[in-house]
């Protein structure tokens, strides 16, 4: 089990980290599962959690949610994942992460330092909702 | 027949159905319906205790129903109940 993103794409996801800190930046990963997962588009959204909170979570809203899957099947592509950043924190899912996630999502947490973007890894629920496994970027 | 939208990560729950139809007449009821055709989704949109789980939103056409009656909201033949989820974390 393995993501596949083009580098171009998370440059992006990196930048769009920078510009949300020092709050937490989210957005969707546009992508496939035919042959394996792979990420084609990314689609930036807004952090919908009140000012003081958005310093250690984020919030998609279900009107960006629905807006974003019906544009991703017009595009022949599936929502397959989430991405957001993880401000002056590791890059590893918290039990806040894990209680949230919804199964079959690649979940994309980039930290960041100082306004900095140093990382990505990804994590997918497991099945039993207990635990994040890491699903590798390549 | 009502029906009811599947989000993309639950589709594999529901054999890849995008639009469940279901008979109950009210939103508990076609939740119970879903849930009692497709069990492996249950764990996902319930909690233990039977509630839904917090970032579970369901919207009959455009208005959620947690601004009309909840969970005893009447469904009428022709309605679309939408199950979308609040994406969130920390």
């Amino acid at each position: 089990m393995s993501i596949s993103i083009p580098q171009e794409l998370l440059s992006k996801i990196h930048a769009h980290s920078e510009l949300a800190f020092p709050d937490e930046g989210a957005g969707f990963l546009f992508g496939t599962d035919n042959p394996a997962r792979s990420v084609s588009a990314i689609y930036e959204l807004p952090n919908a959690r009140e000012d003081s909170a958005r310093y250690n979570r984020y919030l998609i809203t279900p009107q960006d949610y629905l807006k974003c899957e019906l544009e991703a099947e017009r595009l022949g592509l599936e929502v397959v994942g989430v991405f957001h950043s993880h401000p002056n924190s590791p890059n590893l899912a918290s039990e806040y992460d894990r209680d949230w996630a919804q199964p079959f999502f690649s979940y994309i947490i980039t930290s960041v330092y100082a306004a900095k973007a140093v990382e990505s890894r990804c994590w997918r629920l497991s099945e039993d909702r207990t635990r994040f496994i890491e699903e590798p970027i390549v | 027949m009502t029906t009811i939208r599947i989000p993309t990560p639950l589709r594999a729950y529901t054999s890849g159905q995008i639009e469940v139809p279901v008979n109950g007449p009210t939103v508990s009821d076609a939740i119970m319906e879903l849930t009692a055709r497709h069990p492996a989704i249950k764990p996902h949109i319930l909690q233990d205790d039977g509630q839904l789980r917090p970032f579970v939103n369901l919207f009959k056409g455009e208005e959620n129903i947690n601004n009309l009656q909840g969970l005893l909201t009447p469904l009428a033949e022709a309605d679309k109940l939408l199950l979308i989820p609040s994406i969130a974390g920390g």
